[in-house]
């Protein structure tokens, strides 16, 4: 991570000036967040008054808490995150092992079809899902939210990559050991893949836990609404322009991912760095 | 193992993946096509075929061609100023800038966040009267303006709040690549006197290009792909000014319930992405950085 010393690193004025816009972008960057906040922590009529002398709140967020189920939505996505990911992670090592290390015929033509889905992902193809769903009968369903999710090209791709780099020797050692594939897979491939695992798992948390069109199409019901779509549901219609609740409650949908973030910030930064190296 | 084992092992292996695959990705996408030369179904009356009835509608239907037209200037004003940014933010948190940390978090945080909530957050600051922004331009002395209320300003609005929200994310990829670019190409550029710009232009500019064309296929699949925001701040308005094309599928497909009708323009979408992998295929896989 450190940045090696650099004959092109700029001196003098060049520095100064350069230091001080990378400073006004991060400022601005954090700006919106930083008004979120202080709208949410004081009382309504200092959301766009900013006095230091301030008096400090958590009114805001007891009145959003109490005014919609949140609770309840935080459960939803958490079973949905949780879900998704245990799901995706069998899935796609299995799939990963079979296209690293197996010769099968058919083996490109199945790649191929895999990776149609980093290109059409399932938050295109509502119209047609929504269809599938209630033909299975499972609308309005956390499992219904996740599924088209669950075999995540992606993720194999991306796992796929990780387990050609591991030393085929390895997986012989352990085959003369007498251990079969998927004892070869279980002890061999799956550890040594454990960064792109931890890599990919936050990316899909982050991604899963801020979903938004599909879960609001598929879902209709305080039971099975994430987060997401329950935030919307509420600053939508029961609070007309209520902006400090709306955006206490706000803060409050992402606060467990935002606490999440500012904790691991390295990991996940290198988490994103590592799903982006193809 | 003797080679069929291994063949009958392999299948095995994909079977799950490859079934949710087909069932999620490639039956609707076919079935998608099926679909869109059906009627919708009303009541007890079944689908039936029309034809290219779908296709003649969405030709002559102006607010799809608004979507459209809006779409691809919402991806040409968002996707080279995040990119831009990005780079520049890659550049500067590589460096050894001073607060290096902060500003690496400050560019990142907004990509963690979900869509719908900081569309939350810019809607206040949008708002009329109340917001930020109108707080600020009457400050200066401007005549209050109702930012997302009027056609001339609303689409610019979202842009700025895509931009906010990507070039942290695209920031990420061209950190890692300038991180694993090796310093003795500087210090080589540097003892034959290579200006600083011109070692970006002619080194670092050409070594990143892998990254730029895998971050521009992203962006454009994203500009496609991404409309909680419209959901949140427009629905699609003033006068379908800020209509994207799927927000307009979804307007058609869940709120007017014509479903035949949604799987035609579905199909723009798709063939639209379809050309983006296609770009994809024929320029990305030709460089072997990739696989």
């Amino acid at each position: 991570m450190n940045a090696t010393t650099h004959v092109y690193e700029p001196r003098g004025v060049a520095r100064a000036v350069e230091t001080g816009a990378a400073w006004l972008l991060g400022v601005l960057w954090v700006l919106p967040l930083v008004y979120a906040f202080w709208t949410a922590f004081h009382p309504g009529e200092y959301s766009t008054r900013f006095v230091l002398t301030a008096p400090l709140t958590l009114d805001n967020f007891v009145k959003a808490w109490h005014a919609a189920p949140f609770a309840r939505y935080f459960v939803n996505t958490m079973a949905l995150v949780t879900m998704v990911l245990a799901a995706q992670l069998v899935l796609v090592t299995l799939a990963a092992y079979a296209f690293a290390r197996f010769e099968f015929p058919g083996r490109n033509v199945l790649f191929a079809l895999v990776l149609v889905q980093l290109m059409i992902m399932p938050d295109v193809l509502i119209v047609e899902n929504y269809r599938t769903m209630a033909a299975l009968g499972i609308k309005d369903t956390i499992l219904a939210i996740g599924l088209p999710y669950m075999a995540s090209a992606f993720g194999i791709f991306l796992l796929r990559q990780t387990f050609k780099t591991i030393p085929r020797e390895l997986d012989e050692a352990a085959r003369v050991e007498g251990c079969s594939p998927l004892q070869v897979l279980w002890k061999v491939y799956v550890p040594l893949a454990r960064p792109t695992y931890v890599a990919y798992a936050l990316v899909s948390v982050s991604y899963h836990w801020n979903n938004f069109l599909w879960p609001l199409i598929i879902t209709n019901s305080v039971e099975t609404r994430p987060v997401t779509v329950g935030l919307q549901v509420f600053s939508a219609t029961d609070q007309g322009i209520d902006w400090s609740i709306i955006t206490a409650a706000t803060i409050l949908s992402v606060a467990p991912l935002l606490v999440a973030f500012l904790l691991f910030q390295r990991q996940f930064v290198a988490s994103f760095m590592r799903a982006g190296i193809r | 193992m003797t080679r069929t084992r291994q063949w009958l092992y392999a299948w095995l292996l994909l079977a799950p993946a490859m079934s949710l695959l087909a069932l999620f990705t490639h039956y609707p996408a076919v079935a998608n096509l099926w679909h869109s030369f059906y009627s919708t179904p009303k009541g007890a009356r079944p689908a039936v075929w029309v034809g290219a009835d779908n296709y003649v509608q969405l030709a002559e239907d102006p607010i799809f061609w608004k979507a459209l037209v809006n779409n691809f200037g919402y991806a040409l004003g968002t996707i080279p100023a995040s990119i831009a940014l990005a780079l520049l933010m890659a550049m500067w948190v590589h460096g050894k800038v001073a607060g290096r940390g902060f500003l690496r978090l400050a560019y990142f945080t907004p990509t963690i966040l979900p869509m719908i909530a900081v569309a939350n957050i810019w809607l206040f600051f949008y708002t009329p009267e109340y917001g930020l922004l109108e707080q600020f331009t009457k400050g200066l002395g401007f005549a209050s303006h109702n930012w997302l209320g009027s056609q001339s300003t609303a689409l610019a609005c979202l842009m700025l709040v895509t931009v906010w929200k990507e070039a942290g994310f695209f920031m990420i990829f061209y950190l890692a690549a300038l991180q694993s670019m090796s310093p003795h190409l500087a210090e080589a550029a540097a003892i034959e006197g290579a200006s600083r710009w011109y070692f970006f232009r002619r080194v670092t500019f050409p070594l990143l290009m892998p990254v730029t064309l895998f971050v521009l296929v992203n962006a454009v699949i994203n500009a496609f792909r991404l409309v909680d925001h419209i959901v949140v701040m427009t629905r699609g308005g003033p006068d379908n000014a800020t209509a994207l094309l799927l927000y307009y599928i979804y307007e058609i497909g869940f709120r007017f319930w014509d479903s035949a009708y949604a799987a035609a323009l579905t199909m723009v979408l798709l063939v639209i992405l379809g050309l983006a992998a296609l770009f994809q295929f024929v320029v990305l896989e030709k460089r072997t950085h990739y696989q």
